[in-house]
């Protein structure tokens, strides 16, 4: 048996499909799942994809999070259930509450899309456990809103209760606050990260690299050995 | 002010009519008179004059663009040519590809970050609008010198209206160009190309047929942006003094775009559509129109049910609007409510708006009254047609007279070194990497090549690896010392760049980019640089598919160099064979391929080291051309080249460059028997590459040059971490690096 890992589409979703694709290549069943509909298909974990959902018009994932899907989303996930949110899913993941903090503009005010270098901080997430601490890996960085900030007492406990899981290497590539590129919640269950681990899967597109692919392995053998 | 109806146009042919306001001529107006036999209402003056424009009716240029149809090549890969929204060409294993080019120029100007985002997102409806999923873009952008002012007013507006406008569609952005020139100032060109991929089964075309089909019109509401866009910006010389034009420009939606993106595919899928077209310039004037002209019947609309963002319009504002991210629909009346509900799963407003006749007119109600009683070809396919005149301009000689060849050379070996430096760090030679950072590159997971290499690659099929390439070249510079051989020399580079990438070329998208058609010198430029670009792609087999014609680009009497953008696609069946640009591995040989003579007319180095532009641009050979491209994709495919870099602009220096810094290693390379050190590291001659040939593969691919006789030389190994050229000079990466990626920076950031 495998496992069925749900990606929500918003309108404004984009990687969407692509999200899918690594998913089914890590060996896991993708299921896709749309915002109007409450129902999550019985799926075993749920990844928020990267996008501009609604535009990002008022702030980036503040809409989406008031979507149908979202009311049964956020239950199941204070109940336990998996959760990924990469990019505007990570913001989506912010603005619930799921996770703390906000994303800011870029401190240089442009969009930026590159290869970026990532230590895995947290290898005990349920979506990092492939990894090892202080690995070093690459994924692919594309936002203009992912200056992560929060104050510094949340700072702090993030830091002491190991919620930190990835943070930026060689180049803060927008200013986030302790060079935080993803966090946790207190269970592990939700990560979000602002770097595409989706676009990092096959040798032969994008950067060439596969490091993300990790993400979808780890996830896939929590489930399956559950 | 009452309603001007059909009607009330015939009782009053007194009427005194704004039509010199709408940029129309006095002919022009006496012919719609003749046309409808009676003076025009305010309605179809309106129509007439957004589609008679010049960039709507091609009036100037289409006498010498029916050349591309004329000499078309045989090409048994074109499935839709020249004259639908974008030609379709057959990729094999059933999938089609379309693509096109078009520009936004005027309207970036006066609006940067709109301008060129709308750009965006009108090239992307067009391919959409022949039934395709679009997969990529790419911009082709001219600018005035780099360190001008208004440059960087312009450049970082249109560099953020792209990526802002494309990021947010989740289209990879993989190629395109940018360049600075003088010339362009105040009159930068912003050239948008797209890509969308379909299977043969899909393809949808423009045209209304099917009595009582119902025309429905969906995405945004109509609003009062871009109103006379088309007539006003596109077709008129800026005057240096003149009121601000900003109204006239659009404003996007990308969202709104995404959304019509992904219902309009799920509408395809469930094929739902007799007919399509987007709305681009001229707005509803065009769609309806052409729609009508294009099918069998008429056309009947309800002008009043057009949902609009501001209830003020007038009849003749809702017809010229240019409101960004809007379709229209042909639609059996069984399959109407099936496709107002994909509408509405996406949250895209869609209206009935009128119907297919079985008559031949094209009739637009307002509130039950009609406005417009037009033969619909007569405002869509049979605008005026000008033989404007033309003549070599009396400075040409002079131009191609003054030799690059005499400008003085680097006296030693120190000096050589010094201008190699100054070449990489040019605006036009060095990194853009600032620019296109902000795009992604990466969105739908295909992306095998992106910029800087020489050619963009999208995978279409996951499981066989068919992919395809596209490039965009043109230089200005060249066409403006010769438009027949500048013309020809940009198809030519692009053509390269597609197969150094390993893809056989296939077809061609051009942008032809000009002055006022009114200055016969310009004219000539036109006409030359049409006439080279046909026989080009004759020779080379590659069929022009469609594309688009930029007049008018010039501030007072002072026109942009004739620039034609070319745009080559070409397929590649397994993308595993993709040849890459980058030196990768030290020890692999590095060769020349093809013929370097002493060629500088209109070279990077006669602008960078002495602000100079004369003499003769170098020669095409388009046979060579063609056999260099055999070798590319036989040494791709067979394995035998490891890396491939085309040689154009700064030629063999910059080349390498390029391919060291790209893959982190160095190179030693050796000046070949008999060539000038300073002619070997900067002619421009065309019918060039570098390649990288693993030393196993050396004999093999040798044997395979000199078999098809193209000359292949052997200048060098990677190796190191510095570029040497024995005997003259050794430059470390790290300093290469730092002169080549810190210039555009420096300027913009």
């Amino acid at each position: 048996m495998t496992a069925r890992i749900g990606v929500i589409t918003f309108p404004g979703s984009l990687d969407d499909r692509d999200t899918r694709r690594a998913i089914r290549l890590a060996g896991a069943e993708p299921v896709a799942l749309w915002h109007r509909e409450k129902e999550l298909k019985q799926v075993d974990a749920v990844v928020l994809p990267g996008g501009f959902s609604y535009g990002d018009y008022l702030r980036a994932g503040a809409i989406s999070r008031f979507s149908p899907v979202m009311d049964t989303l956020i239950g199941e996930a204070r109940g336990g259930l998996p959760v990924l949110g990469i990019c505007n899913g990570f913001q989506v993941l912010t603005e619930t509450h799921l996770l703390p903090g906000a994303m800011l503009r870029n401190n240089h005010l442009h969009f930026i899309c590159r290869e970026q270098k990532l230590r895995v901080e947290n290898a005990e997430t349920a979506w990092t456990t492939d990894f090892t601490a202080g690995q070093e890996i690459h994924i692919p960085l594309k936002n203009v809103d992912g200056r992560y900030v929060a104050d510094e007492r949340t700072l702090d406990t993030l830091e002491a209760e190991g919620r930190v899981v990835f943070r930026y290497r060689d180049l803060n590539p927008n200013g986030s606050l302790r060079d935080i590129a993803g966090i946790t919640n207190e269970a592990g269950n939700v990560v979000g990260l602002m770097p595409h681990p989706e676009h990092a899967v096959d040798p032969m597109v994008g950067t060439g690299g596969t490091d993300g692919l990790g993400f979808f392995t780890s996830i896939l053998k929590k489930l399956v050995s559950a | 002010m009452s309603l001007d109806t059909t009607k009330h146009a015939a009782d009053t042919p007194g009427t005194e009519q704004p039509w010199a306001e709408l940029g129309l001529k006095q002919d022009e107006y006496e012919r719609i008179r003749e046309i409808l036999g009676r003076r025009p209402t305010g309605a179809e003056l309106a129509m007439y004059s957004v589609m008679w424009s010049e960039h709507c009716s091609y009036k100037s240029s289409k006498v010498h663009l029916k050349q591309f149809g004329e000499k078309a090549p045989e090409n048994d890969a074109m499935l839709v040519g020249i004259g639908e929204n974008a030609g379709v060409v057959d990729v094999g294993q059933g999938y089609a590809v379309t693509f096109k080019v078009e520009s936004h120029n005027h309207p970036s100007y006066v609006e940067p970050y709109q301008g060129a985002a709308t750009g965006v997102g009108g090239i992307v409806r067009d391919i959409l609008a022949m039934g395709a999923r679009p997969v990529a873009v790419m911009d082709p952008l001219r600018f005035g010198a780099a360190d001008h002012e208004d440059t960087k007013r312009v450049l970082p507006g249109v560099v953020s209206g792209i990526g802002g406008y494309g990021n947010c569609l989740g289209l990879p952005n993989i190629g395109g160009e940018v360049v600075f020139d003088p010339c362009y100032q105040g009159n930068p060109l912003v050239n948008a190309l797209c890509v969308g991929v379909m299977k043969h089964e899909d393809i949808h075309l423009a045209k209304a047929s099917g009595a009582g089909n119902k025309v429905i019109l969906y995405g945004a509401r109509t609003g009062g942006d871009g109103i006379g866009g088309v007539s006003v910006l596109a077709s008129e010389t800026f005057e240096s003094t003149g009121p601000a034009k900003r109204p006239a420009v659009q404003v996007g939606d990308p969202f709104q775009e995404k959304l019509l993106i992904e219902c309009t595919l799920e509408i395809f899928a469930e094929d739902l559509v007799a007919g399509i077209q987007d709305l681009g310039g001229a707005g509803l004037s065009c769609a309806t129109s052409e729609l009508a002209s294009a099918g069998s019947g008429g056309m009947r609309v309800e002008l009043d049910t057009v949902p609009l963002r501001d209830a003020s319009l007038s009849p003749e504002e809702i017809l010229m609007s240019e409101s960004q991210e809007r379709m229209c629909a042909i639609v059996e009346p069984d399959k109407v409510a099936r496709f107002l509900e994909i509408c509405e799963k996406w949250d895209v407003i869609a209206t009935v708006i009128g119907e297919v006749t079985d008559g031949d007119r094209l009739e637009i109600y307002w509130h039950g009254e009609q406005i417009v009683d037009v033969p619909p070809r007569t405002v869509a396919h049979e605008g005026p047609v000008y033989h404007r005149p033309y003549a070599r301009p009396d400075w040409q000689d002079a131009l191609q007279a003054d030799d690059a060849g005499k400008l003085p050379r680097p006296a030693d070996a120190g000096e050589l070194r010094e201008q190699v430096l100054k070449l990489v760090a040019s605006p036009n030679q060095a990194s853009k990497s600032w620019v296109t950072d902000q795009y992604d590159r990466f969105v739908q997971g295909n992306t095998v090549l992106a910029q800087p290499e020489d050619s963009g690659m999208i995978r279409i099929d996951e499981e066989t690896n068919l992919g395809v390439a596209v490039a965009t070249d043109g230089n200005g510079r060249y066409a403006k010392l010769d438009p027949y051989t500048g013309a020809q020399l940009a198809l030519a580079e692009s053509y390269r760049n597609v197969a150094a990438s390993g893809a056989k070329p296939l077809a061609v998208t051009d942008c032809l980019n000009f002055g006022s058609p009114e200055d016969p010198a310009v004219m000539w430029q036109f006409a030359e640089a049409c006439r080279g670009l046909a026989d080009a792609c004759l020779e080379l087999g590659t069929p022009v598919t469609g594309g688009n014609v930029s007049l008018y680009n010039q501030t007072g009497e002072t026109a942009i160099h004739p620039t034609p953008v070319v745009g080559v696609l070409g397929v590649i069946d397994d993308v595993t064979r993709r040849t890459p640009m980058a030196f990768a591995e030290d020890g692999q040989l590095v060769y020349l391929l093809g013929e370097t003579r002493e060629e500088l007319g209109g070279s990077a180095w006669s602008q960078v080291v002495h602000g100079h532009l004369g003499g003769l641009p170098p020669k095409v050979d388009l046979a060579r051309e063609r056999l260099l491209a055999e070798i590319l994709i036989a040494g791709s495919r067979d394995g035998m080249i490891d890396a491939a870099h085309d040689l154009s602009d700064g030629g063999l220096i910059q080349a390498v460059t390029e391919s060291c810094l790209k893959g982190g290693r160095g190179a030693r390379l050796v000046v070949p028997e008999g060539l000038d050190p300073f002619v070997f590291l900067f002619s421009e001659s065309a019918g060039r590459a570098i390649v990288a040939v693993p030393r196993s593969e050396e004999l093999r691919f040798t044997d395979m040059c000199g078999a098809r006789g193209l000359p292949a030389t052997r200048v060098g190994v990677i190796d190191g971490d510095a570029v040497e050229v024995q005997g003259q000079f050794s430059i470390p990466l790290a300093e290469l690096r730092e002169a080549h990626e810190a210039t555009i920076p420096a300027l913009l950031a």
